[in-house]
C-alpha cells in the first residue's frame, strides 16, 4: 500500500515511484490526450472536438484517465455521442477505465473554436463564427440587450467563392449550432456556425 | 483523414455496449454526470430540488407545446427554429430535473421526474399549458416566455448554487437567441398586413391573463436568499422589452385581467389548467406503458 500525494494522480506517481515510471504515465497521458483531441465531432465530423473547444481537458486520477467536455448547447444529443466515442477510441488504444466528466463552467463560447477548427470548416464549406459581441449573453453583466433586428452578424463570407453579397435564411439550422445563409453571388445556400 | 475517422462516431454505435441505445441520441446518461452536485452548506435542499423542479417543469413542458408544432409549420425554416428552441429547453429541463433529483436525495432521476408525476405534482407556470391557437399565439408566447426566463436566468446566473449558475449561465445565451426570434415575429406579423396585425393582437389579449403569475411571489423561492431570484424583481426589465418590442410592432399592450390563482394557488403550487393534462397524457404515455423500457 503506498501513499499517495496531494495533487493529480500522475505527479503523485511519477514522485512515488522512479523518474522513469513516471516518464511512462507522462507518455501515456499524451497519448490518450492526443487520441482524445482526435475524435471527431459527431454533427460535424470535419472537426475535432480540440477544434471545437469542446475538449476541455485530459487528466490522470488514480491511474485512470478522465476527459473532460463541455456542452455547446444544453441540449445538444451529440455530447452523448462525443463521450461514446471517446471511451471507444481510448479503449482501443488500450486505456480500459475512462471518466468522461461534463463541465458547464464556463459555458462554451464559439469564440472557443481553435483557429484550424475555422480553416477546417471553412474548407468543408461551413462559415465560421465571427467573434462574439462583448454584450451578446454575458453571465454577469446585467441585462441581456434586445436588438430588435436579429443580432447579425455583418459580412458572413461565402465560403465557396467568398463573396459578402449573403443572406440569412434561417436563424436555426439542422444542429443546434448553425444558421443557415445564402450566397446571392454563387446561389449555394451555406451554413454559419453561429456565434454565441 | 480516413473514411474510418469520418465515420467512427456511428461505426462505435454497433458496438457492443452497457447502455443498450437503439437509435442516435438515446442512451441518455445522467446529463450532470461529473459535475460537483453536492448541495452547498447553508442552502436548504429540499426547497433547492423544488426550486429546480419548477425551472424544470416550466422548460419541459413548454419544449413539448413547441415539438406538437412540428409538421405543422408555416414554412420549414420555422420548423426547424422551434425544434432547435425545443430542444435547448429540454436541454435546460434534463439539467434542472436532475439538480431536483439529487438535491432531493430520493434516489429519482429526470425520467422518473418527468415520466411519473401526475398533474397536483407539476410546479410549471400555467404559461406553458395551452396549445398555440395559431402562429401568432405562438410567437407572442414564446416572446413573452423567453423573455421572461432570460431575465430570471440573468439573475441566476449569480446564484449561491454552483449548478443552477451554471445551468443559467449557458441557458442565458440560448435564451438571447430564443427571445430574438420571437421579437422578430411579433414585429413582422404586428407590423404586417391589417389581418396579421389584428391576430398578433387577438393573440396576445389571449395569452396576457397569464403573464401575472410569472411575477407572483413564490414560497420556495423565498426559502432560497441568494439561490433563487425573486420573481418580483424580474418584472420592469421583462416589461421593459415587452413594451419595447410591442411598440416596434405597433401593438397595444393588452389590459385583460389576470387570470387569478384557485385558493391562492397557481402552477408553482401544482394548480394548473385542464391543458396539462392533455400534455402530460402523450408527454408520459410510451414511458408509463414501458416502465421498464431504456431509451
Amino acid at each position: 500500500m503506498v501513499t499517495r500525494k496531494a495533487g493529480d494522480g500522475v505527479t503523485g506517481k511519477a514522485d512515488m515511484v522512479t523518474q522513469e515510471a513516471g516518464d511512462h504515465v507522462a507518455a501515456a497521458l499524451e497519448l490518450a490526450r492526443e487520441i482524445a483531441a482526435a475524435v471527431p465531432d459527431p454533427e460535424l465530423p470535419m472537426v475535432t472536438l480540440a477544434d471545437l473547444g469542446i475538449l476541455r481537458r485530459v487528466t490522470a486520477e488514480d491511474g485512470r484517465v478522465v476527459v473532460t467536455i463541455t456542452p455547446t448547447y444544453s441540449g445538444c444529443p451529440a455530447l452523448r455521442e462525443m463521450a461514446h466515442d471517446l471511451r471507444y477510441r481510448l479503449a482501443r488504444a488500450g486505456f480500459a477505465d475512462v471518466i468522461v466528466r461534463t463541465e458547464l463552467v464556463p459555458a462554451w463560447s464559439s469564440d472557443q473554436i481553435t483557429p484550424e477548427g475555422r480553416a477546417k470548416l471553412q474548407a468543408a464549406g461551413i462559415a465560421p463564427p465571427h467573434p462574439v459581441r462583448p454584450d451578446q449573453g454575458r453571465p454577469g453583466q446585467g441585462p441581456v440587450p434586445l436588438p430588435l433586428t436579429m443580432a447579425l452578424p455583418k459580412f458572413v463570407a461565402c465560403p465557396r467563392c467568398g463573396s459578402l453579397d449573403t443572406e440569412r435564411t434561417a436563424a436555426f439550422g439542422a444542429t443546434a449550432c448553425t444558421a443557415l445563409f445564402r450566397c446571392r453571388t454563387c446561389r449555394e445556400p451555406f451554413e454559419y456556425v453561429k456565434d454565441i | 483523414m480516413t473514411d474510418d475517422d469520418d465515420f467512427a462516431a456511428y461505426q462505435s454505435l454497433a458496438e457492443e455496449t452497457e447502455d443498450h441505445r437503439w437509435a442516435f441520441g438515446t442512451g441518455f446518461s445522467d446529463p450532470l454526470e461529473g459535475i460537483d452536485t453536492s448541495v452547498p452548506a447553508g442552502v436548504d435542499g429540499a426547497a433547492l430540488a423544488a426550486y429546480c423542479l419548477a425551472l424544470g417543469d416550466d422548460a419541459l413542458i413548454y419544449s413539448h407545446r413547441l415539438q406538437q408544432w412540428v409538421t405543422r409549420m408555416p414554412e420549414l425554416e420555422e420548423e426547424t427554429a422551434l425544434a432547435n428552441i425545443a430542444l435547448d429547453l429540454l436541454g435546460q429541463a434534463r439539467l434542472l430535473l436532475s439538480r431536483a433529483g439529487q438535491a432531493e436525495g430520493a434516489g429519482r432521476d429526470e425520467d422518473r421526474l418527468a415520466f411519473f408525476r401526475t398533474e397536483g405534482d407539476f410546479r410549471n407556470v400555467r404559461l406553458v399549458e395551452p396549445a398555440d391557437a395559431d402562429f401568432a399565439e405562438l410567437a407572442g408566447r414564446l416572446l413573452i416566455f423567453s423573455a421572461w426566463r432570460l431575465a430570471l436566468f440573468g439573475e441566476l446566473t449569480g446564484s449561491a448554487d454552483p449548478v443552477v449558475a451554471a445551468i443559467a449561465g449557458k441557458g442565458v445565451k440560448e435564451l438571447a437567441y430564443h427571445r430574438d426570434y420571437a421579437a422578430q415575429w411579433v414585429i413582422r406579423l404586428g407590423d404586417g398586413t391589417a389581418l396579421s396585425h389584428a391576430r398578433m393582437q387577438a393573440a396576445l389579449a389571449a395569452i396576457w391573463p397569464l403573464v401575472d403569475e410569472l411575477f407572483r411571489s413564490d414560497a420556495v423561492a423565498a426559502r432560497l436568499p441568494g439561490v433563487a431570484a425573486d420573481p418580483a424583481g424580474l418584472r420592469a426589465e421583462v416589461d421593459g422589452v415587452l413594451d419595447a418590442v410591442l411598440g416596434a410592432a405597433g401593438l397595444d399592450r393588452p389590459t385583460g385581467a389576470p387570470l387569478a390563482p384557485v385558493a391562492g394557488q397557481a402552477g408553482r403550487e401544482g394548480v394548473h389548467t385542464e391543458a396539462l393534462g392533455y400534455v402530460l397524457a402523450e408527454l408520459q404515455s410510451v414511458a408509463r406503458a414501458y416502465p421498464d423500457a431504456t431509451w
